[in-house]
């Protein structure tokens, strides 16, 4: 939803606007500058080092020195967690749930923009609106009947059932981020291709998707990490523990482990680094479609 | 009798037949990719979220438990009795109350400490990975590892105790009293890097030429932060307001994570969509959770038009129902 609001935004801001970093004066020496940023990083990585180090301490060392530093260091909450096999099934459930929303998301969501961007027919004004709408369409709304609809379908239990609602509440977002981006392929390559003899087919895959891979990345991201990060449809539709998807198995090893803080550390700083890792790799991509699309 | 409209309707004819067939056959091929390329996706978002809206407002009419196809219809019992379930009712409030502090507390602190990095300092991009580090942070592990540093004997108590201030010490999760304030410091740790970087990105998109033009007047750098980057980050202050009022008006994961699924209403900390989740599918009442999912759609639905009328309409001409004009993008 957020990056919606900011893409045509931003499209429209990008006109007058191309100012980059600046030199502006500032009335405090640099020193403090430094000072209050450390300030705000410790407030913000504080908590999750907390749960990264915590993993790497006994239970005893927490018990008696809650916010102490591990004093020695103990690497079996992490090594047991690592070869239990319940992490890796849930962590597999979610590589597959997360790459499977994310590629059909992306694909259905390129076919549809290229038809809204590049189509001339009745009806195109209402489909594009049909996407915008189900902007304002939360999965909070629709999650009991939602989870009937999986039950009726049989899907209950299975990754089918959490993926192909994950993919329909990813396309409003990704079809109205990609539609701009086809749209402004220059009609003359259009041209160029169907003197070349390519159809409209051959042109949307020789042309449109190279030329629209910023934002494919961009929305592919965006799906993934939401559904590698959700909850509550899983906790619906999701039952049998060996379904679970990480978020579910976070939950379900801290309920039941719950006198074994440091294991609950160790499990949920596991399941916190792919998602870290990948947002590091691609952070440029993610800060840059959220704060590129509102500065155009 | 070879008469001009004779020989007009020929030519009709003629032209009709040499041209229709031609036309006709591309028609339909561009119709069969319009259908190819976009009815999947249409057909996924139309059976996957516009239907379950819509049974969401169906089943909403009924008394119901979910099982069998609902019968019982009662018309708008289910939402007379909303307006008068003190449980929601005050679910409602807490919702009230965090998209009010929501954008008290997290605005202004984002906008300073978006003034503050908005400069030439070392390391600047470092510092904005770090800060958005808690926003990519699945809920659940937020909820889980507050839970626990938040526990009387947890991490911040004696946090608390090692630097002298004891007298804070507190049960922060299950006081009632408390309990708001501690889900708000939370949600704003999670959600305060996000708005950092709109607002950098938004100041970012003021041009230099206005600040140039400050400076050789003369202007301090509290005058130009006053007259030029406040007023023209408007624009952005209020996208960002936008997306926190309706985040705050759905919000789940947390709640139910850290409160868990029963007590989130005596601890002060329920929001509608926790209720609403207790209500179709802890305690069974399909239909009185629908009706309840149905007002939170509605509130979220009249609030965000609202703003969008009122607030936005001067910078997005419409981003939640744009549509694709020919010069448009």
């Amino acid at each position: 939803m957020s990056q919606v609001a900011l893409t045509s935004r931003g499209r429209k801001a990008r006109r007058p606007y191309g100012g980059t970093s600046r030199k502006s004066s500032v009335p405090w020496g640099k020193p403090s500058v430094y000072l209050i940023a450390t300030v705000l990083i410790a407030i913000c990585i504080g908590p999750v080092l907390y749960i990264i180090l915590g993993g790497f301490r006994s239970n005893a060392q927490i018990t008696t020195d809650p916010s102490g530093m591990p004093n020695p260091w103990v690497f079996s909450n992490y090594t047991e967690v690592l070869t239990a096999g319940t992490f890796w099934q849930q962590f597999g459930n979610s590589v597959i749930s997360a790459v499977l929303t994310t590629v059909g998301c992306v694909s259905l969501a390129l076919a549809a923009s290229y038809v809204i961007a590049r189509y001339n027919f009745r009806g195109r004004n209402a489909m594009f609106s049909l996407f915008a709408a189900g902007l304002m369409f939360p999965m909070t709304v629709a999650i009991t009947p939602l989870y009937i609809l999986i039950r009726s379908l049989g899907l209950t239990n299975t990754l089918a059932g959490i993926i192909l609602p994950q993919i329909g509440f990813a396309l409003p977002v990704t079809v109205i981020i990609l539609v701009p981006f086809l749209r402004a392929i220059p009609k003359e390559i259009e041209e160029a291709a169907m003197i070349d003899g390519s159809g409209r087919v051959g042109f949307f895959f020789r042309m449109v998707l190279p030329l629209s891979l910023p934002g494919v990345i961009t929305t592919g991201i965006l799906a993934f990490i939401g559904a590698w990060n959700n909850y509550m449809l899983p906790l619906f539709i999701l039952s049998d523990p060996a379904k679970y998807t990480l978020p579910l198995g976070v939950q379900a090893f801290a309920s039941q482990y719950s006198v074994n803080t440091a294991a609950v550390l160790a499990f949920t700083s596991l399941s916190m680094l792919p998602a870290l890792l990948f947002f590091s790799v691609f952070e440029r991509r993610i800060v840059g479609g959220l704060t590129g699309a509102i500065k155009g | 009798m070879t008469d001009p409209t004779t020989a007009r309707a020929g030519a009709i004819t003629a032209s009709a037949r040499a041209g229709r067939p031609r036309v006709g056959r591309a028609d339909w091929l561009k119709r069969g990719e319009i259908i190819l390329l976009a009815g999947p996706a249409i057909v996924m978002f139309s059976g996957f979220v516009i239907f379950p809206v819509f049974m969401a407002a169906y089943y909403g009419f009924f008394r119901w438990k979910g099982f069998g196809p609902p019968t019982d219809f009662i018309g708008l019992q289910n939402y007379v009795t909303i307006l008068t379930d003190q449980l929601f009712l005050s679910a409602m409030q807490h919702n009230a109350f965090i998209v009010v502090l929501s954008l008290v507390m997290q605005g202004p602190i984002a906008i300073a400490f978006a003034l503050l990095l908005n400069q030439q300092i070392k390391g600047r991009s470092l510092i904005r990975v770090l800060i958005f580090v808690p926003y990519v942070i699945a809920e659940v592990i937020v909820g889980t590892g507050w839970g626990l540093m938040l526990q009387t004997t947890g991490a911040v108590n004696d946090f608390l105790g090692k630097i002298g201030l004891e007298s804070l010490q507190a049960d922060w999760i299950a006081d009632p009293k408390i309990a708001i304030w501690t889900l708000m410091v939370i949600i704003s740790w999670k959600y305060i890097g996000f708005a950092v970087i709109l607002m950098l990105a938004g100041m970012q998109g003021i041009p230099d030429e206005l600040y140039e033009a400050a400076a050789v007047d003369g202007a301090s750098y509290w005058q130009i932060q006053r007259s030029i980057t406040l007023p023209l980050l408007g624009p952005t202050i209020r996208i960002w307001a936008f997306l926190s009022i309706i985040g705050s008006l759905q919000l789940f994961d947390l709640v139910y994570i850290i409160w868990g699924q029963y007590v989130a209403d005596t601890a002060g900390t329920s929001t509608m969509a926790t209720y609403m989740v207790r209500e179709g599918r802890l305690t069974g009442n399909y239909g009185y959770g629908n009706a309840v999912a149905v007002v939170i759609f509605l509130i979220s639905l009249v609030i965000a038009l609202t703003y969008q009328r009122f607030v936005l309409r001067r910078d997005t001409e419409g981003a939640l129902t744009e549509k694709p004009g020919k010069d448009k993008f």
